[in-house]
């Protein structure tokens, strides 16, 4: 009665994907700029063209018309000395934007979806609107800048290695599960959205937190933190670093650094370097 | 080290299934009737999230020539004519039916294995016994029984003024097959992209779900479907689609129309808060939520989620508690969109008035001629 249909199993990403020759009419290059239109264009097929022009030493692309195509960004390691790319996104990129981004900049003029930054090694993401869940997932370097409030899991398993460590900064708040088993890296979540006194959204902050620090400014109750988080006195060292990462926000967003200066900043680091290292061992 | 590289299976496709699900819902808060452009466009933009083996549409508002009556959508698989032919007769002895025919299709849409699918405008003629139920709760009855009975016949639509449309094959090929952009119009449409969970794609299986005018499309695996399964036989609802979701439907039959709660009480039964969250609460607070996990516990939905439900007049996205889905709501003019992603809204409405995501366990509530979706923004991001 019931027919299994398996072998009906259609690739959604790659059915009807173009050769490059064949979609090179979406791309107008100029010199050092180019334009790509993506209206037509598949997932694939967009960052195919983005490999193009890094190719052909352009160094600032506008991709126009983006609907919802996913891994912008992804497969552009280009061995050096070549030049990275600056990528204006004009309309919504679809999920993992930036996914393993190597060393190029990324600038959305709008919202983004989920997993901005996956896995991310180098360059900048900078979103001129709100973002989806789990940004910055597994990052393990550059930075993120997102202008408005960002969703769940934002920050989950971030990382850090020696000299490696990445920045992710949030102008608005977040939701529920905000660095969740963060390893390592820094996030700031400067909470401009929130009214005057309105404590931050998120429950369960820096729940499995291992590593890494967390800079949040305005108010949060404990009972919003995770079990793994405590709260400690700010340093030197971290007021040097959030002043020269708001400056960078207030930069790009044209926001009042002194404003956002004067409000009230925790640290949040994790209480153990393995939360859950007893529960297993015998 | 080096690692040895088999050079006879350098390309092969991933073995993970990368799909989803996809999600759209559109409704006209002002009643006005359009036709499935939107819906179809959207899901196409979600394609990724699919795999073709599932698509489906519910569309309110379709049949306002015979609104007052129950328009049943029945599929005979294998297009079977005995069941045909049981069904007719079963119809018969229990409704008035006012008409029928066969639903109109594409024969060169790239759907798999099309059943018969035929459409009936019934209304219920209650003898002795079944004179004491409500039409609603004698032609869910009724309904259970060609399901559970008629091999081959599973009636997939059952609400007045309003149609189910579902199948295998891409949303668009789903479309194309009733040929939805063409035919129908309605004030409301919801969309379901991909197939049902833990079952094989078949077309009673897909997307969405429906009793009576209640409909429900899915993304996600609902865990605790054997313990919602068995408290839902309890009232009469037998699950036979053999799949999650389809508790889904049921419940908030159950909830809603019968036992008349609102939705924002059903989604704290659904999603309810965890309980070191309500031990943060006010006591007032406190003791409903408290009394909702008792009471409907079984009823809990556990397990990654994000649904659009929908009936006349309202319709609903909302999350597991802890958004393991996702949802963006949008708004633009009178039309108001739930999404699982912000780019299909924008694929056919690139300018928005509103563009936000609620709380995990936070409806968004969507009515006729009311604002209510607004009181979701508080909450959202």
């Amino acid at each position: 009665m019931v027919s299994s249909l398996k072998f009906s199993l259609r690739d959604m990403f790659l059915e009807g994907v173009r050769p490059l020759e064949k979609i090179l009419g979406y791309i107008e290059v100029k010199g050092e700029e180019a334009v790509i239109d993506a209206s037509e264009l598949k997932h694939k097929e967009v960052n195919d063209l983005l490999r193009y022009t890094a190719l052909n030493k352009v160094k600032k692309v506008e991709v126009i018309n983006v609907v919802g195509q996913r891994y912008i960004g992804t497969r552009l390691h280009i061995p050096n000395p070549s030049p990275r790319l600056e990528i204006h996104i004009k309309g919504t990129p679809g999920n993992d934007l930036g996914a393993f981004l190597d060393g190029h900049r990324i600038i959305v003029h709008g919202n983004a979806q989920d997993g901005v930054g996956n896995t991310m090694d180098d360059g900048e993401i900078v979103v001129h609107g709100r973002a989806g869940d789990v940004v910055a997932m597994s990052m393990r370097g550059g930075r993120i800048y997102i202008r408005d409030n960002v969703g769940y899991r934002t920050a989950i398993h971030m990382k850090e290695y020696v000299g490696k460590i990445p920045v992710l900064v949030i102008g608005g708040t977040a939701q529920d599960f905000f660095g969740e088993y963060m390893a390592g890296g820094r996030v700031i979540l400067l909470g401009l959205s929130l009214k005057e006194g309105e404590k931050h959204k998120a429950h369960y902050i820096g729940t499995g937190m291992h590593g890494g620090v967390i800079y949040l400014r305005g108010r949060v109750e404990k009972y919003q933190l995770g079990k793994e988080v405590g709260i400690v006195d700010m340093e030197e060292e971290d007021w040097k670093f959030i002043e020269e990462q708001v400056r960078r926000y207030c930069t790009y967003f044209n926001r009042d650094m002194d404003k956002i200066m004067e409000g009230n900043f925790l640290k949040l680091v994790p209480v153990s370097k393995r939360p859950y290292g007893k529960i297993y061992a015998y | 080290m080096r690692f040895e590289i088999n050079r006879e299976s350098e390309r092969h496709l991933p073995d993970k299934d990368l799909q989803a699900c996809g999600l759209f819902g559109v409704m006209n808060i002002e009643g006005k009737r359009f036709g499935g452009e939107m819906a179809i466009k959207a899901i196409v933009n979600m394609r990724a999230r699919g795999n073709g083996l599932g698509g489906g549409y519910a569309v309110y508002g379709l049949y306002p020539e015979y609104k007052d009556y129950y328009a049943m959508h029945i599929m005979f698989q294998d297009r079977n004519m005995d069941a045909k032919k049981k069904v007719d007769e079963f119809l018969s002895r229990n409704f008035d039916i006012v008409y029928d025919e066969e639903i109109p299709t594409n024969p060169e849409a790239r759907v798999m294995y099309p059943p018969l699918v035929w459409r009936y405008f019934v209304a219920p003629k209650k003898k002795g016994e079944d004179a004491k139920f409500s039409d609603d709760d004698y032609v869910v009855a009724k309904v259970m029984h060609i399901n559970t009975s008629i091999e081959d016949a599973y009636v997939f639509s059952s609400g007045k003024d309003m149609g189910v449309f579902k199948g295998v094959g891409f949303p668009e090929d789903v479309a194309e097959f009733f040929m939805l952009d063409e035919l129908y119009e309605g004030y409301m449409w919801t969309v379901h992209s991909r197939f049902p969970t833990n079952t094989p794609g078949w077309w009673g299986g897909a997307h969405p779900f429906s009793i009576l005018d209640w409909t429900v499309v899915h993304n996600g695996e609902i865990s605790s479907y054997g313990t919602n399964r068995r408290f839902l036989e309890m009232h009469g609802y037998y699950c036979t689609l053999f799949t999650d979701t389809e508790v889904m439907a049921y419940a908030v039959d159950l909830l809603m129309r019968r036992q008349g709660l609102p939705i924002e009480i059903v989604s704290k039964i659904f999603a309810a808060p965890m309980w070191d969250l309500i031990e943060n609460m006010d006591e007032k607070k406190k003791k409903l939520y408290t009394t909702l996990r008792m009471v409907y516990a079984p009823l809990l939905i556990n397990g990654p989620f994000t649904v659009i439900v929908a009936h006349h007049g309202e319709m609903f996205g909302i999350t597991d508690r802890i958004r393991l889905r996702p949802i963006t709501a949008g708004a633009r003019g009178d039309l108001v969109f739930l999404s699982s992603e912000e780019a299909a809204i924008r694929a056919v409405s690139p300018k928005l008035d509103l563009a936000w995501t609620p709380r995990g366990g936070e409806p968004v509530v969507v009515r006729l001629k009311r604002k209510d979706h607004l009181m979701s923004l508080k909450e959202s991001v």
